[in-house]
């Protein structure tokens, strides 16, 4: 028998190994699937673009980590979902943004909509879409005043119309999936968001679910109402809120099929909006509605765990 | 059931519960089993088992022979132990577990003569009753880690039983001891089955391994090829394959219900080591005395699959495969649901399958963040439970939430914990919730 004196063992719970995916990885996944509408939105729009993209994540980064500093939390700074929101809230706004204005946003965003509700993993809606709302209900007009992108056919700096807008003149295919043309920062190329959307699926980051029944739903309501559902499905920021925003894990149901419920909801509410509301953009609502939503459609719809199929029979046997 | 078991081999790699990937590390996987020489001394707990704990049979200073009974118990759900060593017994002294509880352990000082006992011998079996009778004096349990005593699980009804399942999953990173008895002793697992089967009277077997073990399933293949009963079913090399509800599941496509056990739905599953120390006792008589565990971790000198006998303290096993290092976490088990150790004296019982030293680097888990609810464990939960809402439930002692959310089904594999990337212990949250929700549910029948 071994006698000699050791240091006291390790008593830990089963099981002792883990996966090597932490918050972070999964955080920084979604970062390199934007990193393609970032390139994108750059080239088309500049150093405006790029400006407002570090002012909103430098923002959203700090006010995080003022917040745990102050409130003597764990510092959850760097774990990258504050630099997601950054860029996501960077995209929902025009390239003529003053920055101050995307500043606030960062406020609404991390301060009022995540620390308030507990930080990560407990805030109700998606911080960066009702950062979004805030700011196109406090500033109307500069949220609106899209510009022309650089290497697009148009004029300099104008209030142009989204391709949505009852007056716009129809887009052409290849437009919108490069995103040649007006909007905001994120939601113009369909192409640089299918990419970072197919990483995504890709890495198992997110599933299909989500941004299959979303995009699904909008192009069986384009159908059924007669309108061109590749127009209504590349135009506006439905990409951009099916594969990245409608697909937050905090504010989206637990199972597969609340998710599907979900995002059959967030389509319905965006054709709503699109094709009888008074506003050109339906999916920033469509979400943020349905986030509020998700304890509902939790409670509908819960997993039948394996062997839990039936009804309880009476007076089974106890454990032998 | 005849065209219910032609359909079963097509759906060999289409099974319901995909389960997750984890990197299998089985590195001693083709190392032939070597064996231990005698240690100094045997620790013998007297419970080895699920069920009742054992009394002692032997008094201090009696001479034991290899074979000879050590703890025996009168009650139903019990297996007897019997010494692996000639020797003397040196003390009867309590055990203590890293769980808090604690029994009375034998401890028998090797004289290295290993003369068996003269009572043993061949057992008299004629049919099946014979069977589970000889199999409850031979000390052998569910070896794959469940400790269920063997004889109790074949006491049952057969009327309706029409699967003899053998589980050689091993889906358990590191652990290798199944793998190596499926490929150096396929004789006495086919020979164990088929004993079985001849007097149960039970039509079918299928022997389930994982795809990652290739020579298992090809050597058992030709093993069973004379006997059209038995056969294998390849499953794909994802944990917890080997879970007995899973198993059963992606097998027979039949679930378990609440409360209930696997001869509800008409099946038997046995551990591949166990049906093979069947059938070894079955020709010898010589009760179950030593076992194959894989000795694995970053501070092993020389990880191997090793014979050793049964109350061997892993101290001295440490001792003889050698450690670069003083280990700081000692695993009994595999790394998903083995149990860590709170000394080296603690000895390998009958059910151990592994032993792991780590060192400082290794031991180490990394720290708990918040819950993103990315819903990791939800869609990874092989019994498709939804471990985040049980922790919650459990938090606020909700034990009505827990019923709902049916805790009790947890097959504590670890899959959730594994996975989660927040790294919250949803495993040990779902265990206490579900020892919680089995004594409020034990508390409500008795108020009936």
């Amino acid at each position: 028998m071994n006698t000699k004196e050791h240091t006291p063992l390790l008593l830990l719970t089963a099981p002792q190994i883990t996966s090597p995916v932490t918050t972070q990885v999964i955080m920084r996944n979604v970062l390199i699937a934007l990193a393609p509408s970032v390139v994108a939105a750059i080239l088309l729009f500049g150093v405006p673009a790029a400006a407002l993209l570090l002012a909103a994540v430098v923002s959203c980064v700090g006010f995080e980590y003022l917040w745990c500093r102050i409130r003597k939390t764990p510092n959850t700074a760097w774990d990258l979902s504050a630099a997601v929101t950054g860029v996501l809230l960077a995209f929902n706004v025009p390239s003529t943004l003053p920055l101050y204005m995307v500043v606030i946003g960062s406020f609404v965003a991390i301060i009022i909509n995540k620390e308030l509700f507990g930080g990560i993993g407990r805030n109700i809606a998606n911080p960066a879409i009702s950062a979004r709302i805030f700011l196109a209900v406090a500033f109307p007009v500069a949220m609106t005043t899209y510009a022309a992108p650089a290497m697009a056919p148009f004029a300099d700096v104008v209030s142009s119309a989204t391709p949505l807008a009852s007056s716009a003149a129809p887009t052409s295919l290849v437009n919108l999936m490069l995103g040649t043309h007006a909007g905001v920062l994120g939601e113009t190329s369909a192409l640089a968001i299918l990419a970072g959307g197919i990483y995504l699926l890709a890495t198992r980051t997110i599933t299909w679910h989500i941004p299959a029944a979303y995009v699904g739903t909008v192009c069986a309501m384009s159908l059924l109402t007669g309108r061109d559902p590749i127009a209504q499905v590349l135009s506006g920021g439905l990409l951009l809120g099916a594969f990245f925003m409608a697909t937050d894990y905090t504010t989206t149901p637990t199972t597969n099929r609340g998710k599907l419920v979900f995002a059959l909801g967030c389509g319905l509410i965006t054709c709503l909006i699109r094709f009888w509301g008074n506003l050109n953009e339906g999916v920033a609502y469509s979400i943020l509605f349905m986030n509020l939503l998700v304890p509902h459609i939790d409670a509908l719809t819960p997993n039948t765990p394996v062997g839990g199929e039936r009804r309880r029979q009476p007076a089974d046997g106890e454990g032998r | 059931m005849g065209h219910f078991w032609a359909g079963v081999r097509a759906r060999s790699h289409k099974v319901e519960l995909q389960g997750i990937y984890i990197p299998h590390n089985k590195a001693t996987a083709e190392m032939e089993t070597s064996v231990m020489p005698l240690p100094n001394s045997i620790v013998l707990p007297m419970r080895q088992h699920v069920g009742a704990a054992c009394l002692p049979q032997v008094k201090r200073k009696q001479h034991v022979d290899v074979g000879t009974l050590v703890g025996h118990v009168d009650a139903r759900m019990t297996a007897d132990i019997f010494s692996p060593v000639s020797g003397t017994v040196k003390e009867i002294r309590a055990i203590h577990y890293s769980d808090g509880r604690s029994d009375q352990a034998v401890v028998i000082v090797p004289d290295g003569e290993q003369t068996v006992d003269e009572a043993i011998r061949p057992p008299q079996v004629t049919d099946y009753p014979s069977l589970v009778e000889a199999v409850r004096h031979s000390g052998i349990v569910g070896l794959g880690g469940a400790g269920f005593p063997t004889w109790l699980k074949m006491d049952t009804d057969l009327s309706n039983i029409d699967c003899w399942l053998v589980n050689g999953a091993e889906c358990e990173p590191y652990l290798c001891s199944d793998y190596r008895e499926m490929v150096e002793h396929p004789d006495t697992i086919i020979s164990g089955i088929a004993t079985c089967l001849d007097l149960s009277g039970v039509g079918k077997s299928l022997i389930c391994i994982e795809d990652n073990k290739p020579r298992a399933i090809e050597t058992l293949r030709q093993a069973a090829a004379g006997d059209d009963r038995i056969d294998v079913f390849v499953l794909p090399a994802r944990y917890p394959q080997g879970a007995s509800r899973v198993i059963l599941r992606n097998v027979t496509g039949r679930s378990v219900p609440r409360g209930g056990h696997l001869t509800d739905v008409g099946a038997l599953l046995f551990n591949v080591t166990t049906m093979s120390q069947v059938g070894r006792f079955l020709q010898d008589g010589m009760p179950l005395t030593k076992r194959r565990i894989t000795v694995m971790g970053d501070v092993v000198e020389h990880p191997q699959n090793l014979e050793v006998f049964i109350g061997t303290p892993i101290g001295e096993i440490l001792d003889y495969c050698g450690l670069t290092e003083e280990p700081s976490k000692v695993i009994i088990g595999g790394p998903m649901m083995g149990v860590t150790q709170v000394g080296l004296e603690s000895p390998i019982v009958r059910q151990n399958s592994g032993l792991l030293a780590l060192g400082k680097a290794a031991s180490q888990l990394p720290p708990t963040t918040a819950c993103i609810k990315c819903d990791a464990c939800v869609n990874s939960c092989p019994m498709h439970l939804t471990p985040i809402a049980i922790q919650k439930a459990y938090q606020h002692t909700d034990v009505k939430a827990l019923d709902r959310l049916m805790a009790d089904l947890c097959v504590e594999c670890g899959t959730c914990s594994y996975v989660c990337p927040a790294k919250q212990p949803l495993a040990a949250s779902v265990r206490l919730a579900r020892s919680l929700l089995r004594s409020e549910q034990r508390k409500a029948r008795k108020g009936n």
